[in-house]
């Protein structure tokens, strides 16, 4: 008996050790060395005869006298964050919604055009979409010009106009994650409810509401809480799509403001300081709409 | 009768109306991508609208292979991309197993770290990784970047995983013990390859992370010879305007099998995706 535990004791750790050596090495303990950094001085001047100096980068974070400062980048963010979930929910659920009707024919070959944006590499998307966006010869100037007699955008030229076409972009890459998510969870549902629905003459909108929405939610919520983790967190499509921030740094999320501290100013310690204050967030919003949801219940 | 026959006729037809509007919007941008792939080098600022130019040339495609070491580059990504994703699929079919089957101790702080590693922002890892490697001399060299590869879509996987096995019956283990098997035997013969569906997508997401990842290469791969496709990529966009059509054929070419690839498994993708949460 006693060999027979050890045995799956053996067993179990030669099944997970692997995979956490490799997350220990790759993740855990980058994220402790990153936690000194942000205690320290360190930057291309000081690289490596830097010293602790306390909470002074945190301190710099949320105090520095810069344009933008951290309340302007992080208030982008949430707005960022916040339109690309709304319309990579809706578009996604709704989409699904007309893919799982009975009477609808090509169904595959539907989904598979659809799920297209998922698949095209994030790099290319964000090139792309940064030639479309072009004053001149891009796309979409053209097609608003030619097509619609409407005057030609100068997208990525003002901090609104190049925001506004970064959510363009994101919102088209993003939906086919939540189409997809949704329409597992629309098949899971069994027929019978909606015609004991019919039988009671419940409207379109009542089982919408009553039966759809409710029976959707634990799948959608978890996917949800993803979304809103690599959305707050997507540095490519800003960062390719505005090219580094243009113009004049107006156009920052707060992972793409470290990312030009850290990789293009070596400012090492303030960028670690801010990596934190930004993990920091997102853990507290996870942990809250989590409990709130009851999201990962029952998945231990 | 005939008016619900009606109002069944025009919900189908705005239906298919929506839905091929929704298809049009994904595959336009893509389209681009070719369209401007098969422009003559002279006539690359064009305000045509046309998806096939005129004067259509398959001449950036060939200039990348002759003139450019673009043959080198898709060899170093497939080389990176076919690793990670052996090492991926190891590294989450095994470790999902283990949380989906045993309890143990820490078995809720694993799980529950997987899930904070994905609230690390990119930059984060970055950046102390990048210092690392420069201290063991990996910079230029792939050790590094695969093994950070592996780790990036390994959370997400294991997670995955671990539901698509909560999924199948413990019974089967037993059936299979009893046959005398043991237990790394049930594993392998009898669970692996019911669980192939989220198999298939653990290495879809472990190919794709090693394919199209440019900021971590970007900083640690600086040899010309050593790059991978995306950095490429990236250096013809810089040179906008000159060598556009370069950057349109060199992005078909690395889109391709990641869109063949996708699609050919979107049917999987609904189900491994899923099941394990329908249940969580």
């Amino acid at each position: 008996m006693t060999n027979q535990r050890l045995k799956t004791k053996a067993f179990v750790f030669f099944f997970v050790a692997p995979a956490f050596l490799v997350l220990i090495g790759v993740v855990f303990y980058p994220f402790i060395f990153n936690i000194i950094i942000s205690l320290s001085n360190m930057s291309l001047s000081h690289i490596r005869d830097w010293h602790f100096v306390g909470f002074r980068q945190y301190v710099k974070v949320f105090t520095e006298e810069s344009k933008p400062n951290f309340y302007d980048v992080f208030l982008k963010t949430i707005i960022w964050t916040v339109v690309n979930l709304i319309f990579h929910v809706v578009i996604g659920v709704f989409l699904a919604l007309l893919l799982n009707q009975k009477e609808i024919r090509g169904k595959a070959i539907f989904r598979t055009i659809l799920v297209l944006p998922w698949a095209v590499p994030q790099l290319i998307v964000a090139l792309t979409w940064r030639g479309m966006f072009n004053y001149e010869y891009g796309s979409i100037n053209l097609m608003l010009t030619q097509w619609f007699g409407l005057p030609a955008v100068q997208w990525l030229k003002s901090p609104v106009e190049t925001f506004i076409a970064v959510i363009i972009t994101n919102v088209w890459l993003g939906f086919p994650f939540m189409m997809i998510i949704a329409l597992g969870a629309l098949q899971s549902i069994p027929h019978e409810l909606y015609e004991a629905a019919d039988m009671d003459g419940a409207s379109w909108f009542h089982k919408l509401k009553n039966i759809t929405i409710p029976l959707i939610r634990p799948v959608m919520v978890p996917a949800i809480t993803l979304g809103t983790i690599w959305t707050f967190n997507n540095l490519n499509i800003v960062w390719l799509v505005s090219n580094a921030g243009e113009p004049s740094d107006q156009t920052h999320l707060l992972v793409s403001f470290v990312y030009k501290a850290a990789f293009n100013f070596y400012r090492y310690g303030y960028g670690a300081a801010l990596s934190m204050v930004i993990f920091f967030i997102l853990l507290v919003f996870s942990l809250t709409f989590m409990r709130r949801t009851k999201a990962t219940e029952g998945a231990y | 009768m005939t008016d619900a026959k009606k109002k069944t006729y025009i919900r189908v037809t705005a239906t298919y109306l929506v839905l091929v509007l929704f298809c049009l919007i994904a595959l336009y941008p893509v389209s681009q991508i070719l369209t401007v792939s098969l422009r003559p080098a002279d006539r690359l600022m064009s305000t045509s609208l046309e998806i096939i130019p005129k004067d259509a040339t398959l001449r950036n495609y060939t200039a990348l292979f002759t003139e450019r070491p673009f043959g080198l580059w898709l060899m170093n990504s497939t080389f990176v991309a076919f690793v990670v994703t052996l090492t991926g699929v190891a590294l989450a079919s095994t470790a999902g197993y283990a949380f989906s089957r045993f309890s143990f101790v820490g078995k809720k702080l694993g799980l529950l770290s997987l899930l904070v590693t994905q609230m690390f922002p990119a930059t984060m890892l970055l950046l102390p990784m990048y210092i690392m490697l420069v201290k063991l001399h990996l910079i230029n060299s792939y050790l590094g970047i695969m093994i950070m590869y592996s780790a990036t879509a390994l959370p997400f996987c294991v997670w995955q995983m671990k539901g698509y096995y909560d999924t199948i019956p413990t019974s089967l283990e037993e059936a299979g013990r009893i046959d005398g098997c043991n237990r790394f035997q049930t594993f392998y013969k009898i669970i692996l390859p019911l669980a192939s569906p989220a198999l298939v997508i653990t290495a879809l997401f472990s190919f794709m992370s090693a394919w199209t990842e440019y900021v971590v290469a970007a900083q640690i791969l600086q040899d010309t010879r050593m790059w991978t496709l995306p950095i490429g990529l990236k250096s013809f966009e810089s040179n906008m305007g000159s060598e556009w059509g370069l950057y349109g054929a060199a992005s078909m070419i690395v889109t391709i099998p990641v869109v063949v690839l996708f699609l050919s498994l979107s049917k999987w993708l609904v189900s491994g995706l899923t099941l394990g949460s329908v249940k969580g």
